[in-house]
């Protein structure tokens, strides 16, 4: 069967009383246009990276507003930088130092 | 029997100029011995190889081109360029002719060798007198005249304070005369570069620059220096000059107007200060802006035998920071500068805050702010490779690891890509597939054939990664990429992302020719290979910084579009075309500043009143697109749509 890149995801469950935003406030602060994401996915759908595997900017930026941030430096590391997301993105999030600086952040830095 | 005596001019001023001197050739050979021990394995082998080669002279050539003519400088703003040569070419001369005339002065007494002559120096009370035997050497003058051999000394100082020390040349010294106007007028001629200096202060604009550098205090306290040395020489010689009428014709007519009873007394604090000037000049030089002087002479060296910048901070990017004259030529051109203000990326400002090891978080907003448009490289009359050491700076601040491409690993070539034209669209070609389309149609008309690499998915060509100083994750990218052309067996690459084109071009090192569709589209219509139509659309063509300043296409794209429709003048074209503001090099500015860079960039192609806007690149096309009144198609495009099929 061909395969589109979309599949059904797993339920999963997340307290949201648990969820550590520190990580992420951190980063507003580097890119503060990253408040104005608003979830669309078009970052997603036009990635270099996705046209080839399942990696998916949008749910990374979601887990890392939730604080679950175990895996995402291995998975970020999969982005060309290629920039494509930056130019669609409908509220001018400037994903490609939102991309760096999530992967510093993720490495202490 | 014949008596030698020696004779040294010498006053206690001198001490402070000879200091200085050793100070400076002490620290400039320890620095650039350091520098050559710090450059890596590949620029050590270079050195070795080509040390001495025929490039040498190609070397000397540019090193008085650009050391002393300064003629790249001229080419930008003639008064800017006289000012810098009248510093760099009169101060040079005035060594050179200075040196000459003291030579010539003491030969013509040596060969004099009157007593009278050296018994009158001697009373002077500058010039000391000695022999090898016990007689003390005034003894000799006086008791036996006739049989002594009097042997001048020629320190490097007589050259310096040479007025004051011979008042008056042996009479054989007929260019004497000569010398002495001729040192006079190279005077003047570094007081045209002075005066100039000052003016550019409170007028840059008449030297064709907006803004000038910010400087340091102690570049300001150095350049304080320097601007007296030729004011306290030209007085003190004048002064001399009203006490014993030598000198030429301009110290002569400003001695006129001094009595010198009255100036008598300030003869030997003018020259102290003159030697003082000398000596603040020379230790500050080696920790200021004027270390340039002469590391700009090795670093041509260096260049023309062959070195470039590597991947890390390594001896020659010292002599690259170091050559940094602080001109500030590079600041007008920058559109974060013209356009945007308060970022403080230009060139000067980066080389300056690396060279002076300021904080790292200072070093590395300036090094990420930028765009990479190529606008500072391309104005350095020192040709500094301003991209590379930025990217080494982006370097030290990344997180610069392996990356996780694991996914392409299945990626391979078509067999039946054998033998044919690969076309590279480049990532932000999905993003304005109107060129990919109408590169695919020019393909089919000029009947040849193609094999289209990315037409579904993009492995992104590894300079967006590479500019911001990933360079694992980069050259992983360049491998896969590589690795795939290689198994294809396609003879040639032609790439419509200008990004794309520079990074296989300088950074792949491939087999087969690499062409930016521009240039290929130019040489099919010129083989005969593709018949166009001259359409009737008014068109501006935008020079994207990644093709232009950063390869050096600027004719083919022009002849295309002259081909296919009617290409108005634009205002800033050519090396001097405003990025679109989108460049991928930057990634921190946000999209309000990058839209204020892009409306100048529009503004300067619309005024000449183009219906259309001509790209040659993906990324600034989309820049553009929407953005203006006008339509905004790219070179391929235009090219498509006034193919005229034979047939
Ligand atoms: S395109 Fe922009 S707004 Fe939409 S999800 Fe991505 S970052 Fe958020
Ligand atoms: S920059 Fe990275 S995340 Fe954005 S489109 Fe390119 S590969 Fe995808
Ligand atoms: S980088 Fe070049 S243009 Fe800029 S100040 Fe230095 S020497 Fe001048
Ligand atoms: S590369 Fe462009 S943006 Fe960056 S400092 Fe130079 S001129 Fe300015
Ligand atoms: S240079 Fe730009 S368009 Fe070309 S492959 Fe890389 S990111 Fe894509």
């Amino acid at each position: 069967m061909k395969d589109f890149g979309f599949a059904i995801e797993k339920p999963r469950a997340l307290d949201t009383d648990k969820t550590n935003r520190e990580l992420y406030t951190r980063l507003l602060k580097r890119e503060p246009s990253f408040a104005r994401c608003f979830q669309c996915g078009m970052c997603s759908a036009t990635c270099s990276a996705r046209n080839f595997t399942d990696y998916n900017i949008r749910r990374i930026h979601t887990l890392f507003r939730q604080g679950q941030t175990q895996e995402l430096d291995q998975m970020l590391k999969a982005c060309m930088l290629c920039g494509k997301c930056t130019l669609v993105c409908p509220r001018g999030v400037n994903l490609r130092h939102l991309i760096i600086q999530m992967r510093k952040l993720l490495n202490n830095d | 029997m014949i008596q030698k005596i020696t004779l040294t001019p010498f006053n206690s001023f001198v001490i402070p100029f000879m200091a200085g001197v050793l100070f400076l050739l002490v620290v400039c050979i320890w620095k650039y011995i350091r520098w050559i021990r710090l450059f890596n394995e590949e620029q050590r082998a270079v050195l070795r190889k080509n040390w001495i080669s025929w490039n040498i002279f190609p070397a000397i050539w540019e090193m008085l081109r650009e050391g002393l003519l300064h003629i790249r400088i001229f080419k930008r703003n003639v008064v800017l360029g006289i000012m810098h040569q009248a510093y760099a070419l009169g101060w040079f001369l005035l060594i050179v002719a200075g040196a000459m005339e003291s030579m010539s002065a003491v030969r013509h007494l040596n060969s004099d060798n009157s007593p009278e002559f050296a018994s009158e120096l001697i009373s002077q009370g500058n010039w000391i007198a000695y022999s090898k035997t016990d007689t003390p050497a005034t003894d000799i003058l006086q008791n036996n005249p006739e049989n002594v051999k009097i042997h001048y000394k020629r320190p490097l100082h007589l050259a310096i304070f040479y007025r004051y020390f011979l008042h008056s040349n042996s009479p054989q010294f007929k260019n004497a005369k000569f010398y002495a106007n001729l040192m006079d007028a190279l005077l003047l001629y570094v007081f045209l570069g002075l005066t100039l200096a000052v003016i550019k202060i409170f007028r840059s604009r008449l030297m064709g620059m907006r803004n000038t550098t910010r400087h340091t205090i102690i570049d300001r306290f150095s350049k304080m220096s320097l601007w007296c040395i030729f004011p306290l020489r030209f007085l003190a010689e004048s002064v001399t000059a009203s006490l014993y009428g030598n000198g030429g014709f301009w110290t002569l007519s400003l001695a006129k107007l001094f009595d010198p009873v009255i100036v008598e007394g300030m003869e030997m604090s003018l020259w102290l200060f003159y030697s003082i000037m000398l000596t603040i000049f020379f230790v500050t030089m080696p920790f200021t802006r004027y270390m340039h002087i002469f590391t700009e002479l090795f670093l041509i060296y260096f260049r023309k035998i062959g070195m470039t910048e590597c991947n890390a901070k390594s001896g020659y990017s010292m002599f690259e920071l170091n050559a940094c004259s602080r001109c500030g030529i590079c600041i007008d051109g920058c559109p974060l500068n013209r356009d945007v203000n308060g970022h403080k990326v230009q060139a000067v400002y980066l080389i300056r805050s690396i060279r002076m090891k300021e904080r790292a978080s200072v070093i590395r907003t300036m090094s990420t702010d930028c765009l990479m448009c190529g606008q500072c490289s391309i104005a350095c009359p020192v040709q500094i490779d301003i991209a590379s050491l930025r990217k080494i700076q982006r370097n030290k601040g990344a997180i610069d690891t392996r990356g996780n491409y694991s996914y392409l690993h299945g990626m391979r070539s078509p067999f039946n890509a054998m033998g044919r034209v690969a076309y590279f669209g480049g990532c932000m070609s999905h993003l304005t597939p109107g060129i990919t389309t109408a590169m695919e149609q020019i393909f089919n008309a000029a009947g040849i054939k193609y094999w289209h690499m990315d037409h579904h998915a993009t492995i992104c060509c590894g300079r967006p990664l590479e500019q911001q100083g990933f360079f694992n994750q980069a050259a992983e990218l360049r491998e896969k990429n590589k690795r795939l052309l290689e198994e294809s067996g396609a003879e040639m690459l032609v790439t419509s992302c200008p990004i794309c084109y520079q990074s296989f071009t300088k950074e792949y090192k491939l087999d087969i020719p690499v062409m930016h569709h521009t240039v290929f589209i130019d040489k099919l219509i010129s083989e005969g290979r593709l018949t166009v139509r001259h359409g009737q659309a008014k068109t501006a063509y935008h020079d994207p910084c990644e093709l232009g300043r950063g390869m050096g296409i600027y004719n083919e794209p022009r002849r295309v579009l002259e081909a296919v429709s009617n290409p108005q003048t634009v205002k800033l074209e050519r090396e001097n075309s405003i990025c679109c503001g989108f460049n991928l090099g930057n990634t921190v500015l946000g999209i309000n500043d990058q839209t204020k860079i892009r409306n100048a960039a529009i503004e300067n192609l619309t005024e000449s009143g183009a219906e259309t806007i001509a790209t040659a690149c993906p990324m600034c096309k989309k820049a553009f697109l929407h953005n203006t009144k006008q339509p905004v198609r790219d070179i391929a495009e235009l090219v498509a749509e006034n193919i005229i099929l034979e047939n």
